[in-house]
């Protein structure tokens, strides 16, 4: 026991340092007010939170929720397919079939998104080709659909991946037995294949859905000034308004609703299935 | 009904790639007999269970149940089941469910399955392990789930993939026992693989000996120890001394310098044999008495006997004894004619 807290340290200094001492610091700003920028002065207040439960922000927060949701749902209806196809192609293809999957992911996050930028824009090479057809110059930059795409686009990755990496490890004899009891592929499918990939999907919509929940990048650059989410709020406490009581409240309510979100899914994860996932709880 | 055999494979070969896994076999399998096929791994034993199966399609050949080509027919139309190598069993069902399964994809209704599952658990002697998730089970529980679970189909046909492998020793000749009582009270056809020849004795009707993708001999189990066809049989079920001699004339075999009247016969006179004497009919005799004499030259004690290696010229002998002769005694031998078994030379090429 000594001897692994004893190589654990350094690793425990940095916990420290760089997770616990900030997440306390996000907790005091949190229910505090005051003028962060002298930091002198603070007083205990749930003021933020009352501000908070208004219909502004909290439109902002039903529709962060809600791009999360939807764009984890297509990410799941994309990826599902995409992670069985693979898991079925014989051990060479697959692996040039998930590398191509993550070869974009060497690129840089902001990169990769400034690319849809110049495909979406208003001189974007999509609407140059629709121009050439005779259609009418598209909207298609600076609204949900386009924020949407975004997200599926960068996320989609981590929803494959832990359905394949479940699926590849699937038993071929459980699939085998299933045949033999007298199943064909569509019930294999259903009454074997699917339930044994739950854990997969589930860890799939736990690493799609946070970050698209908390997600600001993607939509300042995709979706304008008209998709403000709740990342891009907490990111304009901090770094323009200078409010961080808010912006600390902010997060801490993201923080609770994304436990409680997972809290939900690892409950049903452990209902439906015991063993050979992944979760991330 | 039993104008048709079970199973009848005909000339079945597989290739996976460049290497031929089965070549040319030919097999019958009775109605309602356990047979069993035997051999070392990567004989084709568990290549030719999967074709019966239907999870393996041969490359050449047809396989006929009960009298009917189901050569192209999948797993899931054929009323075959599968008792698999690891069990199978679903993680993420419990084991009714589990027992269910095949009875629920045929839409059996409620109570029929309910009853029919707590019958299966009775026959494996699991009852009362309804609600029971599959890892909290034991390897031979789980093993009794898998056999429940294929029986219930009311299959024509079990195939048992090497089910005792996982389990100890003590574990195992009890599930022998049971499996063989089991294949009696439901009457059905058992195909079982195994490389274990003590399992296969044991369990068997019918035996077949493979290796190299070929059948060496088919036969009881009694007929298979007393009169191996070749030297791969004979090595690989029990222990044996296997010496190479002339048959001179019928009933009259010439080896380790001596001649000995035998109960075989119809070779060609001075046709050269291998003969196979097993270990336990080489009676210990005063030297002078011997038939063939030579030298102890190791002792192992073996439980119920001890097995000596005794020398005489080239040819090492093998013995077991209840009666222990130390190292370096010269001792005599015996063998009564009935235990002298002769097979023609080169039927099997070692290699």
């Amino acid at each position: 026991m000594m001897k692994i807290r004893n190589t654990a340290f350094p690793y425990f200094i940095w916990l420290g340092i760089f997770i616990v001492v900030p997440l306390f610091l996000v907790l005091y700003f949190a229910f505090t007010t005051g003028d962060s920028q002298t930091l002198s002065e603070f007083t205990f207040s749930l003021d933020n939170y009352k501000r908070f439960l208004t219909p502004i922000y909290l439109n902002v927060f039903y529709r962060s929720v809600w791009l999360a949701v939807v764009s984890t749902a297509i990410c799941l209806v994309l990826g599902y397919p995409i992670a069985f196809i693979i898991s079925k192609e014989k051990a060479k293809t697959r692996n040039v079939m998930v590398l191509m999957l993550v070869i974009p992911m060497w690129m840089n996050f902001l990169l990769r998104t400034y690319a849809w930028l110049t495909l979406l824009g208003k001189n974007g090479i999509i609407n140059y080709i629709a121009g050439k057809l005779g259609f009418q110059e598209l909207d298609l930059l600076y609204n949900d659909t386009a924020v949407l795409l975004g997200m599926v686009y960068n996320f989609l990755p981590f929803m494959v991946l832990p359905i394949f990496s479940v699926m590849s490890k699937m038993d071929r004899n459980l699939i085998e037995a299933a045949e033999d009891l007298g199943a064909d592929r569509r019930r294999t499918f259903l009454k074997v294949i699917f339930p044994l990939s739950l854990p997969g999907v589930i860890t799939g919509i736990t690493m799609v859905f946070i970050p698209a929940v908390s997600t600001f990048v993607i939509s300042s650059l995709l979706g304008g000034n008209k998709s403000t989410l709740i990342g891009n709020l907490i990111e304009q406490q901090f770094r323009y308004t200078g409010d961080w009581h808010f912006g600390s409240s902010m997060s801490i309510i993201l923080m609770v609703f994304i436990f409680l979100a997972m809290a939900l899914t690892s409950k049903f994860d452990k209902e439906k299935e015991g063993e050979g996932g992944g979760g991330l709880w | 009904m039993t104008k048709f055999h079970a199973i009848d494979l005909i000339d079945i070969s597989k290739d996976f790639g460049d290497s031929t896994v089965l070549e040319n076999m030919n097999l019958y399998i009775r109605q309602n007999e356990f047979l069993t096929l035997l051999g070392p791994s990567g004989c084709g034993k568990t290549t030719t269970l999967r074709i019966i199966g239907g999870f393996e399609a041969p490359t050449s050949g047809k396989v006929i149940f009960e009298g009917e080509d189901i050569t192209k027919q999948p797993p899931y139309l054929r009323q075959i089941n599968t008792v698999f190598q690891k069990y199978a069993l679903f993680p993420h069902l419990n084991v009714f469910e589990n027992i269910a399964f095949g009875l629920r994809i045929k839409k059996t209704p409620k109570d029929d399955i309910a009853l029919r599952v707590a019958e299966m658990l009775r026959l494996v002697n699991l009852s009362g392990y309804e609600k029971r998730d599959i890892e909290s089970l034991s390897g031979g529980q789980q093993q009794r789930i898998a056999i429940a679970r294929a029986l219930v189909n009311e299959p024509k046909v079990l195939l048992l993939d090497e089910p005792l492998g996982a389990l100890d020793l003590k574990l195992r000749k009890e599930m022998q026992m049971e499996l063989k009582k089991i294949q009696k009270s439901v009457g059905i056809t058992f195909v079982y693989v195994t490389h274990d020849q003590e399992e296969a004795l044991t369990m068997s009707d019918t035996i077949v000996v493979m290796d190299k993708g070929r059948i060496q001999q088919i036969g009881t189990p009694t007929d298979i120890y007393n009169e191996p066809r070749n030297r791969f049989v004979a090595k690989f079920i029990g222990e044996s001394n296997i010496i190479e001699g002339t048959m001179l004339e019928d009933y009259k075999v010439e080896f380790a310098g001596k001649i000995f009247s035998c109960v075989d016969r119809g070779f060609e006179n001075n046709e050269p044999v291998d003969i196979v004497i097993r270990p336990e009919d080489l009676d210990i005799v005063p030297l002078e008495e011997g038939q063939i004499t030579g030298r102890v030259i190791s002792v192992t004690f073996k439980g119920v006997h001890y097995e000596m290696e005794v020398q005489n010229g080239s040819f090492t002998w093998t013995i077991h004894s209840t009666v222990m002769k130390g190292i370096d005694t010269e001792i005599g031998m015996r063998v009564i004619p009935e235990n002298i078994h002769i097979m023609k030379r080169s039927v099997y090429d070692e290699n």
